[in-house]
Parts: C-alpha cells; sequence; structure tokens
C-alpha cells in the first residue's frame, strides 16, 4: 500500500524535517510576520464585531428589569397568582374594624371588611380601606434609631434597659403613653412592664377626646364607660352635633344600624326620622331629615331644653331653635324607640342627655350600658396631668407607645420642649412623625397588616390580627420591645399572645384542643363571648348638670364661634400621610389635599371673603385658645352664621412628603379644661388676609338645577300614598296623538344576554356619602391618584365618586338663583360610577371600537386599542369617563402623590389583575370585571353555575350600610332582581328591556335612552307634608 | 377688439394684453424675493418654530398641558380643527361650483383659494391627529389588522372615522384639482425660464408641468379633467363639513344633538372660507400689485357671497333657539340658556356680534367695495366663525347633564401655541406658494381678457 502513495511536499524543508520547519508545521502560514500580533487577527475582529453588534442590539431590545424573585422552596399556600384571604383587624388607637385582607404573592393589596364581626358586620370605612398603602408608606423607619442615627436592635434594647434601671433604682417615674389601647393582650404586656418597673404608669389618651362621656357615665351609670348605641331601633333620632355616620365613636357600626331602619320597601313603609342639631355641616347632618343650625354656645342649652321638655319642667333655656319643640315630642311620643346623642366632650352636657335618655327609656333598648364599647378610653385629666409634670421635671422615662402626642394633643408644643429634659424619651410609631422626632429612641413598631395583635373592641366581642406579610423593614413588635425591656424569658409576642387566649378563653371542656380552638379564632378574625356586663342604673345628679350648662352656655354671644372637627376623610391625622384619604373628596365640601375654615356665606360676605366656584379665596387667621392658625376659607352653606369650623389631622410636620405642608394644625386650638373642649364659644377671632389661596375640589356645582331626571326624592307621606309619583312626572315623548315613554322608542332592539346580565342598585337612601367605597374602588383598581394641582384642573380619576347636591331656595326656572344653595340646604347624596349602558353613547363614537359592549352586559374597555380621541368622554351623559392626561405612573412628577405608581415600595400595593393605565388612554368603572371572571372561573372549575353574591364588586363590599347591590338581572333569584322586582320579557327574557318594578327604582337620565345597567332608589325625607319655616 | 358691456362691470382692469397677463403674474416668480416678503416669511417661520416646540412639548409631556378636563374633552384642539376646515372650503366652492355656473370672476381668485383650501385643510387635518391621546397608536388601529377571529376593523359608526374618509377625500381632490390648474401655468414659467436662459429654473417648472405642450388636444383633456374634478369636488364642498358636522350632530350631548347642523355648517364654512379668501388676496393684490387682476369688483362680489352665508348662519343660530324653546327638552333648553347667559356669554355675544351684525354692514354698498372696510371685516368674520366653534364645543360640554361634572375650560400656552403652530405653518405655505407659484391663474385669466377688459385697441 505504502508503495502506492505519493508524498507531496511543501518543500525541501518538509522533505529535510527541517528543525526550523517542523516547529511551525502545525500553522497554516509560516510567515512568523503574521504571528507576531495574534490580537488583530481578522478572526478575533470579526469575532468581536459579532459579539459587539449582537450585544448591542440585544442590549437595545432588553426590557427595564423589575426584581421578580421567586420561591426557592414554595410555600404550601402560597401559589402564584392565587390570592390568599386572612382574616386580621384594623386597629388605629381606638378605631377598630375586623378586616380580611387579600394578599397575592405575599403582598396584602386589599382589604375587606369582615361579616364575621358582630361590631362592624363586614362594613370598612374610608380609612380602613386606605390603610393598606400606609403599610408601603416610604416615610416608615426602616429600623429604630437613636437620636435620629440608624442603629441596632441590641443597642438599643440595651441602652433603653441601662437607663430603665437607672431610673427604677432612684424610684425615678416612668409613663407609658398611648392612644387607647384595644389589646387585652398588649395590655398584659404592659403590666409585664410595669411589674419589672414599679414606677411605670400607663397613660391613654385620645387625640379626639370622648372623656366627657366617660365622666358623664361615671356619674349617671356609676362606671366610666361608653355604651354600645343601637341606632336601628330607633324611630327617632336626635344628635346634637354627634357626626355618628361620619366620625363619631363607631361610624362603620352606627352607619349599618342606621342604614337598616332608613329602608323603604313596599312591605316596610316607615323609616327612622333624625333630627341633627350642629354648626357644621356634618355627613350625619347631610343625612338628616330635620336639621338645625346652632351655635356652639347653645349646644348645651338645646340639650337642656329636650329635657325640660320631657321632663315637663317648662322652663324656657332657649329660644328660636327650629324643630326642638317638635323633636322633643317625638322623642316622648316614641319613648322607649328613641335615642338622643350628642358629640359634645362636656360632662354636664352628657349628663343632661343620659337624663333624657333614661327619661325616654332608651337604656337597654337603643343604648345598651351592658355592652360597654372600648373605642375610647382616653383619659384628659391624666394626660393633662402627665404633660405638667414632665415640664415640671417629674417624670424620667416616657416610652409613647403608637401615639403623636406632640402633634395631637393642645399642648403638645410643650411636651416636645419638656421632652428634651428626660433622660429616657422612645416612641414605638412606625414613623419619624413629631413625638418620635421629639424623642432620643425610636423603636418602630410593625404596622398592623405585619403584627400579631388582638382587641376587644366591645365587652366580650373579641378580635384578633396576623401578619399577613413578613415584617418589610427591621421594625419589631412593640409590645416585644416592652417584654424585651421588661427582661421577660419569653419576649415572643405571638407566643405571649396565644398564651394569652389559652389562659383566658380556652376552655379544655369544649372538647377541642387549644390549636383547633385557635385556629378557628384565627379563621374567623373574631371570638365572642356571650354574657352581659353588670347592670347600670341611672342615677345622675340632673340639677347640678342644668345649673352648669346655665352658667356655661349663653344663648346670646356675640363674635365668632368655633367647632373643631373631626374630618371623615383624614381621621386624627395619623394618616396623612396616605395620598388615598387626602385625594378622597371631603364628602360635604369635596376639598381634597386641603384644610380650610368653614364659615356662612353671610359671614364670608361680611368680611369681605370671596369664594367663587372654583375654589378660589384668601387666607383667613383664625385665633382661638389664644393660638392663630393661618388656612383658606371655604364658603359652606348650612353653616350656622357666626360660627366657623376647622378640621383636625391637618398640618403635619413630620409626615412624609405626600401630607407635609398641608393646611394648619389645629389641635393648639383645642381647648383644656377637666376634658378637651371642642367647640369654643369665646374668644374666637377671625381676620381675612390678602392671600389668595385656591382648595381643590372635585365638585364646583353644588346644586342639582331641579333636575328630577337625575335625583328623585319624595317625603315619605308622599311616598306611601302613591309609590310610582315620579313615573306620572317623567320626561315624555310626544307622538302625534299621544304621549309615550322615551324607552318604548328605539329603531334597535338591542342586546340579548344569553348568560349574565351584569346590574346594579344604589339606594339613596342608605347612602350616606362617607366615601369609603372611592377608596375601597381606587385601591381594588389601581386608579391613579394625581395630585392638588390635577384637581384643580378637574382631573381627578376617581372612577366613581360620589355627587353631593344640595337644595336651593330658587324656583325651578330661575336658573340663576337655582345654582346658589339655600343657606341652611337638604343635601343629597348620589354615588356615580359607569351606568354600563344597554344602548352606550360612548361605544358608537369610538373610531377604533376600544369600548365595546360585552355579552353579560358590560361595557369595556380595551386600554391597549385605545387612542385617546376623548370622543367617548364627550358623549358620556354621566361623565364618569377619566383619561389619563398625563404618564401617572413611573413619572417624577407624580411620584409625591401616587407613590403607588411610582415608588419601588409603594408598587407592592397594585393589584395584579388590573392593568395600570399608560398615557392617553381613557378608562372608566369596569364592574370590577376582574372579579366576575375570577368568580366565573371558580365556578367553572367547580362545574357548577355562579351563584347570586359570588361576585362581589369592591364599592359593594366597602359599603357599611349596604345602599350597592350587584347582580344578574337574568337570575329571577338574585338578590337584585328580586330587589328591583326584575320582571323578565317572556318573548325575550334575555333582552335589555327588562321591566323593573320596584316603586322606588329609576335610572338616571331615562329619557334619553341610553338605558343603563345601574339603578338607584329614590331618596325618601321622613318630613311631614307641610314644609315649614326653618 | 374688445366689447365692454353696459351692464357688467370689467373683471379685468388696467386694459391688460395676454403678454401682460404672463408678464404680471410671472414676475413675481422670477424675481428675487421682495424685503416685504422676507419679513413675511421669517415672522412665519417663528410662529412655526414656536408651534413646533409647544407640539412637541405635547407629544412629550401627553395632552394634559392642554386646559382640556374630566368634562370638557375637547376644547381649542376641535374649535381649531373645524374652523381650518370651514375655512378650507373657499377654494373648492369657488373653482368647482362657481366654474359650474360659469362664473368668470373666479378667474382671478381660484388659485391662491384653492392653495388656501390645501393649506387650511392641512391646518385642520393636524388636530384630529395631535388631539389624540396616542397618536402613535391612532395610525395603526384604523387599519384592519389580521386577528385570529378575523380582521380587527376600525369602528364605522363612529363620526370621526367618517371624518378620516371625508377630508382625506376632499384633501385629495383638492390637491388634484389644484395642480392641474396649475400645469399650463408652470409651462408658461418654463418656457419664460428656457427664453431667459434660466435652465434650472427651466427644468425645475418643466418637471412641475408635467411636459405641458399646449396642444389643442393636450387644452382639451385639460378642460374635460378640469370640469370632472368640478363635479367631483361640488358634492365634497357639501359632504365635508356635513360629517364635521355629523362629530356633534350624532351625539347625545345637548347644543349638539342638533339635526340643523349640517347645513349650519356648510354655510358657515363658506361664510369663514370666503373671509379668509379676502383677507389673504387684500394683501396678496397689494403686495404683488395685482390690482388690475383682483378688482374692487371682485371683492364686491366675495362680499355679497358674505352677506349671504352670514345670514344663512345668523337665521341658523336663531331657529337653534327656537327650537330649544319650543322642543321643550329641559337639557337642551338650559343648554341655550347657558350659552346666551352662562359664564362663557362673552364668547357667545362675540360670535353674534361679528358673525351676525358685522356682515350686514355689507349692505350698504360704500363698505362692501371700501378696501379697508372689507379687510377688517374679513377678520371680524372669522374671529366669529371660531368663537362659533368655541361656543358649539365648549359651552355645550362643560356644562351637560349631571350638574355635579359641570366644569370650566381654562386653555394653557399650548392651547394656544398649537393654534399658533398651524398659523405659522398656513402663512409660511402660504407665502412659499405666493413666491414661488403662480398666485393668478394665467391660463384662465387670459381666456377673459377679451371679453373683459376695458382698454380698446
Amino acid at each position: 500500500m505504502s508503495n502506492t502513495k505519493k508524498t507531496y511536499w511543501k518543500g525541501l524543508p518538509q522533505l529535510k524535517n527541517d528543525p526550523a520547519f517542523v516547529k511551525h508545521a502545525d500553522k497554516e502560514f509560516v510567515d512568523t510576520a503574521m504571528q507576531e500580533d495574534p490580537g488583530h487577527s481578522r478572526r478575533d475582529f470579526l469575532k468581536m464585531m459579532g459579539f459587539s453588534v449582537a450585544a448591542a442590539s440585544l442590549a437595545a431590545c432588553e426590557a427595564p428589569i423589575r426584581k421578580a424573585i421567586p420561591y426557592i422552596n414554595k410555600p404550601i399556600d402560597a401559589d402564584p397568582g392565587i390570592p390568599n384571604y386572612y382574616a386580621s383587624s384594623y386597629i388605629n388607637g381606638g378605631d377598630y374594624c375586623s378586616i380580611v385582607v387579600k394578599v397575592r404573592d405575599g403582598r396584602p393589596i386589599k382589604i375587606d371588611g369582615n361579616s364575621l364581626s358582630r361590631v362592624t358586620r363586614g362594613g370598612t370605612s374610608a380609612q380602613v380601606e386606605a390603610s393598606v398603602l400606609s403599610l408601603y408608606d416610604n416615610y416608615r423607619l426602616r429600623g429604630p434609631k437613636i437620636n435620629d442615627k440608624a442603629s441596632e436592635w441590641e443597642t438599643v434594647d440595651a441602652e433603653v434597659i441601662a437607663k430603665l434601671n437607672e431610673i427604677s433604682s432612684k424610684a425615678g417615674q416612668i409613663r407609658i403613653v398611648s392612644n387607647t389601647v384595644l389589646s387585652p393582650s398588649t395590655k398584659a404586656a404592659i403590666d409585664k412592664f410595669k411589674a419589672k418597673y414599679p414606677t411605670t404608669t400607663h397613660i391613654q389618651y385620645d387625640p379626639i377626646s370622648y372623656y366627657g362621656i366617660q365622666k358623664a357615665n361615671k356619674e349617671t351609670l356609676g362606671s366610666a364607660i361608653i355604651p354600645s348605641y343601637d341606632f336601628s331601633k330607633a324611630n327617632v333620632i336626635v344628635s346634637i352635633g354627634a357626626d355618628f355616620l361620619g366620625t363619631w365613636l363607631s361610624p362603620i357600626e352606627f352607619a349599618k344600624q342606621f342604614a337598616t331602619n332608613r329602608e323603604v320597601t313596599e312591605d316596610k313603609h316607615d323609616m327612622s326620622r333624625l333630627y341633627q342639631f350642629e354648626s357644621n355641616l356634618s355627613l350625619t347632618g347631610a343625612n338628616a331629615d330635620y336639621r338645625s343650625m346652632i351655635k356652639p354656645s347653645q349646644e348645651g342649652l338645646v340639650v337642656a331644653q329636650i329635657y325640660n321638655i320631657l321632663a315637663g319642667n317648662g322652663i324656657k333655656s332657649i329660644d328660636k331653635i327650629a324643630y326642638l319643640e317638635k323633636a322633643a315630642e317625638e322623642l316622648k311620643a316614641n319613648a322607649g324607640k328613641s335615642l338622643v346623642v350628642c358629640g359634645s366632650n362636656d360632662k354636664s352636657v352628657q349628663i343632661v342627655v343620659n337624663a333624657i335618655n333614661h327619661l325616654l327609656g332608651s337604656y337597654g333598648t337603643t343604648i345598651l350600658p351592658g355592652s360597654p364599647v372600648n373605642f375610647r378610653q382616653g383619659n384628659d385629666e391624666e394626660m393633662a396631668a402627665f404633660i405638667a409634670d414632665a415640664q415640671g421635671g417629674k417624670v424620667d422615662g416616657v416610652i409613647f407607645y403608637n401615639c403623636n402626642p406632640v402633634y395631637d394633643h393642645p399642648n403638645g408644643a410643650a411636651l416636645a420642649a419638656a421632652m428634651k429634659n428626660i433622660s429616657l424619651t422612645v416612641s414605638t410609631s412606625t414613623t419619624p412623625d413629631e413625638t418620635a422626632s421629639a424623642s432620643a429612641y425610636m423603636a418602630p413598631d410593625h404596622h398592623f397588616l405585619e403584627s400579631w395583635n388582638d382587641a376587644e373592641p366591645k365587652w366580650n366581642s373579641f378580635s384578633l390580627s396576623q401578619p399577613s406579610i413578613t415584617p418589610l423593614f427591621k421594625t419589631r413588635q412593640a409590645q416585644e420591645s416592652f417584654l424585651v425591656w421588661a427582661r421577660e424569658a419569653n419576649t415572643d409576642y405571638f407566643t405571649f399572645l396565644k398564651q394569652y387566649w389559652s389562659d383566658r378563653f380556652y376552655k379544655a371542656e369544649a372538647g377541642l384542643d387549644f390549636q383547633s380552638f385557635w385556629d378557628k379564632c384565627l379563621y374567623d378574625g373574631v371570638y365572642d363571648l356571650t354574657g352581659e356586663a353588670p347592670a347600670y342604673s341611672f342615677t345622675g345628679n340632673v340639677e347640678a348638670a342644668l345649673s352648669a350648662i346655665a352658667t356655661n352656655y349663653k344663648a346670646t354671644s356675640s363674635g365668632f364661634e368655633l367647632v373643631i372637627y373631626e374630618s371623615c376623610g383624614l381621621g386624627n391625622g395619623s394618616q396623612a400621610n396616605n395620598p388615598l384619604l387626602q385625594e378622597l373628596p371631603d364628602p360635604i365640601t369635596k376639598a381634597t389635599w386641603d384644610h380650610y375654615v368653614t364659615i356662612s356665606l353671610k359671614d364670608a360676605t361680611e368680611l369681605g371673603i370671596e369664594n367663587d366656584a372654583e375654589g378660589r379665596t384668601q387666607l383667613v387667621n383664625l385665633t382661638a385658645n389664644g393660638k392663630t392658625i393661618a388656612v383658606a376659607a371655604l364658603v359652606q352653606p348650612g353653616q350656622t352664621p357666626g360660627t366657623v369650623g376647622v378640621a383636625l389631622g391637618y398640618g403635619r410636620t413630620n409626615v412624609g412628603k405626600v401630607g407635609e405642608n398641608i393646611g394648619a394644625n389645629a389641635y393648639p386650638l383645642v381647648s383644656e379644661g377637666e376634658t378637651k373642649g371642642y367647640r369654643i364659644a369665646t374668644g374666637v377671632k377671625l381676620e381675612k388676609t390678602n392671600e389668595s389661596f385656591q382648595i381643590a375640589q372635585t365638585q364646583i356645582h353644588q346644586t342639582y338645577m331641579g333636575r328630577e331626571n337625575v335625583i328623585q326624592e319624595s317625603l315619605l307621606a308622599d311616598y306611601n300614598k302613591n309609590p310610582e309619583f315620579w313615573k306620572e312626572r317623567a320626561a315624555k315623548i310626544t307622538e302625534w296623538d299621544k304621549k309615550v315613554d322615551p324607552a318604548a322608542l328605539s329603531l334597535w332592539k338591542g342586546h340579548d344576554y344569553k348568560n349574565h346580565h351584569w346590574g346594579m342598585s344604589i339606594d339613596l337612601n342608605t347612602c350616606t356619602g362617607c366615601g369609603s367605597c372611592v377608596v375601597a374602588c381606587n385601591v381594588e383598581n389601581n386608579v391613579a391618584l394625581v395630585g392638588k394641582q390635577e384637581v384643580i384642573n378637574r382631573r381627578e380619576m376617581h372612577w366613581l365618586r360620589i355627587d353631593r347636591y344640595y337644595t336651593s331656595e330658587a324656583n325651578v326656572e330661575d336658573y340663576k338663583g337655582m345654582e346658589i344653595a339655600s343657606e341652611n340646604p337638604e343635601v343629597v347624596f348620589q354615588p356615580m360610577l359607569c351606568q354600563h349602558c344597554n344602548n352606550a353613547p360612548c361605544e358608537t363614537v369610538c373610531p377604533v371600537a376600544a369600548t365595546t359592549h360585552s355579552t353579560e352586559g358590560l361595557n369595556q374597555m380595551t386600554y391597549n386599542r385605545c387612542i385617546g380621541t376623548r370622543y367617548c368622554a364627550n358623549n358620556c351623559p354621566y361623565k364618569v369617563r377619566r383619561f389619563n392626561w398625563f404618564k401617572y405612573h413611573d413619572n417624577q412628577q407624580f411620584s409625591q402623590v401616587n407613590p403607588a405608581m411610582n415608588t419601588d415600595l409603594g408598587r407592592m400595593v397594585l393589584n395584579p389583575e388590573v392593568t395600570v393605565r399608560s398615557r392617553g388612554v381613557m378608562e372608566k368603572c369596569s364592574f370590577c370585571v376582574q372579579r366576575i371572571q375570577t368568580s366565573k372561573l371558580t365556578a367553572k372549575k367547580e362545574r357548577r353555575p355562579l351563584q347570586d353574591g359570588e361576585v362581589v364588586t369592591a364599592c359593594q363590599a366597602a359599603c357599611a350600610s349596604g345602599a350597592i347591590v350587584f347582580g344578574d338581572l337574568n337570575n329571577p333569584e338574585s338578590k337584585i332582581s328580586k330587589l328591583l322586582q326584575i320582571e323578565l320579557d317572556k318573548d325575550r327574557p334575555y333582552g335589555i328591556d327588562k321591566k323593573y318594578n320596584n316603586p322606588r327604582a329609576y335610572r338616571v337620565l331615562e329619557e334619553i335612552g341610553v338605558k343603563p345597567n345601574i339603578f338607584y332608589l329614590t331618596k325618601i325625607r321622613n318630613k311631614d307634608k307641610v314644609k315649614e319655616n326653618a | 377688439m374688445q366689447a365692454t358691456s353696459s351692464l357688467r362691470e370689467t373683471l379685468i382692469t388696467g386694459g391688460k394684453t395676454v403678454r401682460d397677463v404672463s408678464e404680471d403674474i410671472s414676475r413675481q416668480v422670477e424675481g428675487k424675493p421682495t424685503r416685504l416678503w422676507w419679513m413675511a416669511i421669517s415672522i412665519s417661520l417663528v410662529l412655526l418654530m414656536f408651534g413646533v416646540y409647544c407640539l412637541a412639548t405635547v407629544l412629550w409631556e401627553g395632552i394634559g398641558v392642554w386646559g382640556l378636563n374630566k368634562t370638557v374633552g375637547w376644547a381649542w384642539d376641535i374649535t381649531n380643527f373645524v374652523w381650518w376646515v370651514g375655512i378650507g372650503h373657499a377654494g373648492t366652492l369657488i373653482s368647482a361650483i362657481l366654474l359650474l355656473f360659469r362664473q368668470k370672476w373666479r378667474m382671478s381668485i381660484n388659485r391662491a383659494a384653492e392653495a388656501m383650501t390645501i393649506f387650511a385643510v392641512i391646518c385642520a387635518a393636524t388636530f384630529p391627529l395631535v388631539h389624540m391621546g396616542r397618536l402613535w397608536l391612532g395610525l395603526y388601529w384604523v387599519l384592519p389588522l389580521p386577528n385570529t377571529w378575523g380582521s380587527l376593523w376600525a369602528n364605522f359608526n363612529s363620526p370621526l372615522l367618517w371624518d378620516v374618509f371625508a377630508i382625506t377625500t376632499y384633501f385629495t381632490v383638492s390637491l388634484v384639482f389644484w395642480y392641474i390648474g396649475l400645469i399650463p401655468d408652470f409651462a408658461v414659467i418654463r418656457d419664460r425660464a428656457i427664453r431667459m436662459g434660466n435652465k434650472t429654473r427651466a427644468s425645475i417648472y418643466n418637471a412641475l408641468s408635467f411636459g405641458w405642450d399646449g396642444a389643442a388636444k393636450t387644452w382639451m383633456r385639460y378642460e374635460s379633467v378640469a370640469l370632472i374634478l368640478a363635479g367631483l369636488s361640488t358634492p365634497l364642498v357639501l359632504s365635508v363639513h356635513t360629517i364635521v358636522s355629523f362629530d356633534f350632530a350624532t351625539s347625545i350631548v345637548p347644543g349638539w344633538h342638533t339635526t340643523i347642523f349640517p347645513p349650519y355648517f356648510v354655510a358657515g364654512a363658506i361664510f369663514s372660507g370666503f373671509a379668509m379668501v379676502l383677507t389673504l388676496l387684500i394683501v396678496t393684490r397689494k403686495v404683488f400689485k395685482l390690482e388690475d387682476y383682483i378688482t374692487i369688483y371682485h371683492i364686491e362680489l366675495m362680499n355679497i357671497v358674505i352677506i349671504i352665508t352670514g345670514s344663512i348662519v345668523g337665521i341658523a343660530y336663531i331657529t337653534e333657539f327656537f327650537i330649544a324653546w319650543y322642543g321643550m327638552v329641559p337639557a337642551e333648553y338650559y343648554a341655550f340658556y347657558n350659552r346666551a347667559t352662562g359664564p362663557y356669554w362673552w364668547a357667545y355675544w362675540s360670535m353674534m356680534t361679528c358673525n351676525v351684525i358685522s356682515p350686514q354692514l355689507f349692505w350698504f354698498k360704500k363698505l362692501r367695495t371700501n378696501i379697508v372696510a372689507t379687510f377688517i371685516l374679513s377678520i371680524i368674520v372669522n374671529i366669529g366663525m371660531w368663537f362659533e366653534r368655541f361656543v358649539i364645543i365648549v359651552t355645550s360640554i362643560h356644562r351637560d347633564y349631571l350638574p355635579s361634572s359641570w366644569s370650566m375650560f381654562y386653555p394653557t400656552m399650548y392651547d394656544v401655541g398649537e393654534y399658533i403652530l398651524t398659523f405659522g405653518f398656513f402663512f409660511t405655505a402660504f407665502f412659499l406658494f405666493a413666491k414661488f407659484f403662480p398666485v393668478i391663474n394665467m391660463a384662465e385669466v387670459k381666456s377673459i381678457i377679451k371679453s373683459s377688459s376695458e382698454k380698446k385697441h
């Protein structure tokens, strides 16, 4: 073989096996010059170029990376995309709500009410709904701090314990200051601390004090309690300055009770009657049947006069208060079924109120002293004494447990100054608020959604809180801090809490092991015991109280009088950094992001204050209690002339970006005495300045211009006589020989909904206008918040708004006159959201079909397809469509007002089921289509038809008074079909023209033929037929 | 040679010959631009640049930089759109309808009027584009897109889509009509350039004239095409503004939902278009010394059209009010009450004064043959017509059905800027046209020299 093989040489060197050749035999090019610089080879160049081009193009295509870290070991209950629900409790000082927290992928994103609670019964308030965003507040402390420098818990504990021991060893005084503590376990933990440091005193105070009621009950019932009230059993309610639907004591509970007796149906012809005597137009006043304007200086006299009439004393303490005698007579006639409440914090007034209720036999029926509430346990005297001690150098150590007295106590400034001389000052506040900033140690507590806790809001009603997220920061539960500082062996609060429940509640004989008992309580979120507190009997010195009133209240007060009130949205100001609450329009004034003095038109004119429709006004200097604040003046119909109102909760200084520089702190105006006083009759001065200011209101037109196609209302007597009264007055279209119903004329027979036909009913009678639905909708649907300037530009994004209309004195034909509200107007609230019209005018005009009709009657938005012509919004008769004028997410311009879409922390609250809309897109209420879809899929997976009540919209869930009902109009068994008395057309049961036979049901703007799927139930006022002159 | 009628006024004064016509008109194109022209175009360009800045801001930041709000979704944008479309009506009306009616006086003015139409329609078209929240998708979603369930079509129910078709059709036909008319005149300039030895100009205008040879056959075809296009344009003059009015008339907004809108809008459009033609021509004839071609007689005739259309518009306004009262629909009744007495009363009364009262002054022959008076009134009419659209759009939606949503509209710098943008574009384009294109249709004017020029030979 080898013989046949030819051999070719590259040259003689190969043949000769030249060493120089052998050395380079494996190289392609023998030329050594080529190898001198291998870095510049053609291949390398091509490689580098290829890589660079690929890398550059890849980098250009790549979307920004968002951190998403998958589980390494998936927890059993956490399925991506499937939410978990945990029962828990909202506890903020004495404010309480039993809640269910929706947790998606480990993040709490929504709070709903817990219907198992016998206190809140599934209702929520705006503050409760908004609190989920406070969890992701950028202002929260990331960990403990010493003298404003970040520190470690070990250091903090060592230093605090050392100082406590030092104080304790020389018998120095230690104080724990807090708001009302609802939690029995927390109190037990504090007791452990007190046992370790016996000089400790625990002081509770409330920013908005109810101490006057406690003191009055101490005298008349023998115990400093606040009883439960039951508004549902009262046929006649007289409220003297108590805003029980908005802010007073337990509004969620009261709204629900009040609503049950405000419903009018064909079977229930009667409803309660509410008299309100007040200075500011409150939410309760807005819902009252008869509202009288009084001055704070008359408040005691009104109460005394009612007492005198009921007691048959015949002494006249007051003249010329409208409806006063009438109210008293009706109370008398409805004894045992009536209730008198008063918002005053004056002990004498409350004693007389108790005496009235005693005379009426309310105790045991509408007032339940056997079931006292714990919402307000603050003691003004102890708190005042504490501040005096602190100033006097008698306090050596103080721990502020989740309270902010530097801000929310009238003497806060003095306290802050005194704190500099206290050797140990600790705050457990979650944010570096005013008090925490004045304290040496910040030992931040968890947010309530990260905490274990329990609560006893009411006698024998208990409630648990459980963490729904791992703590976001290096914070520590305050109770644990107390246990650590008390040098307890067990410092784990969860174990402590469980042990407490085991000791107190668990009974082995129930046949349930403790773990099962505990799991059940935790699952339900609430645990109720039966039984009543010891009975109380009425023994009061009414005469003394009456004479105190006679001295303290003078009917002829000159000069301005001031009412300091709690704002419905911001409450006591603890959530001032929550933009959901800042942008929530005040139910009455519809103002957002602003603080103002409410003043009557008469007084404003006299002072030369010009407040136009656009909210442009002037600042005024308000002086009371020797302090002056500068706030804008807002002309408010219904404000008693001679009085002004100012809200608490504004003027926070250490609060975070959102709440900074809004308004002024009104707490220093609160008068201090035996009890804190929120009504100031003397020494109030109001001076107009020339500084102009613009208040951002979401509604700038106040009256409904007599448009009965928008608001239908009736007196109860009229309604009972002819329930279908409005049908006769409804607009008709004239044909050549007769007048016909506008809905009857159509060129088009409309859709057929073969499956579901979603509809909603809103009862104008039970809607109190509180606004919790608005916040719930914001959170559920990732609705952007836009800030004050954009609200002034009339561009708020709320999908659901509550229209508030005043009545006017003018004749229906007098258009100019009708624009002006009455001096003391009647008020009606109308929640307004997309009406999901069957003949939707928005759908036909969209050039790209971005808004279309679903097969289930929904009017849908396809955000992807929307090009933003805004034609749909112009053609929407209800003006519920909202346009994304700017990019509200990931935009520095809006990061301050809309942290939920602009900060990494805030974004955690977004609902992943709802798209965050981009710039230039129209949006609107979707009837919570994501909830509908989820429920439908669940039913499908379980191979069963969807049940009525499975789909609950966010607004419906949030409504404490149950005014909103949502459901399937095709299902004759559904709650909404029964409520509206839907009658399906025999020939066309699934068509759009279903007959609704509930005489109270009407559709807004019925005559334009858009055929909405939202029905309103007529507003009915329980007034006498003859209109008296107020 | 020339016959002069004792009844009819001559259309071309100064005893022009055919050669004079070519000379007078072409001179502007061939000569160096005057200082006045440079000043005018500089100002226009400054306005344009400011407008471009405002436009860029709108596109970058969002429509929010305008003053619109949740209640008033359209204001200056659509007002300007309708206003410009209205102005764009005169050109085609003059060249098409007057051609069909054999009105020879149109010949001196139709070229400039048509140019104005083209530029006005371009100005108008910017607003529906810019007013979109997402312009970049607007150009995309109107196409039928393939989809698993078939094509995803645009919504043919929407008047906005009708607008797209109406305006693009109108624009295309107007542009073709205008250009066809320019061809013989471009050829004149080309021929003169060849004679003068200016090769660059000759080749440019040769290209523009598509190699026009002036043969009898070519002229015959030219005449036929012009007549066909005139026939096509005539219904468009009526349809475009009719369809624009449907944007409002088919809606349910009180004050918009009105069956009178189509004729009322068309009359208004002709009214404003003629006013704009007058404004421009009075300046042009002065600057380019064309007083012999655009005579007082032309101006008077146009003023008569203004009286007629102005009166139609006035009657429409009054009819609307009558129907609002007679129809007994409370929302509509209030809408009109609010128009006249509400917060925007000043806009309403500006409109009434400018559009209804001021044109009536033209009943006086002295005024309608007075250049200064005509110039001032032509501007007043267009101010009035702008207010008309503003009144219809803004005062209707700022207070519609639910009083809770009533609000006011306050324009921002960017609202104004967008309007200035179109002015900048319009005048820049018009001045360029006036410099480089023959502003009077030479070919047509030459055809009436014999019959209607006063000098006898």
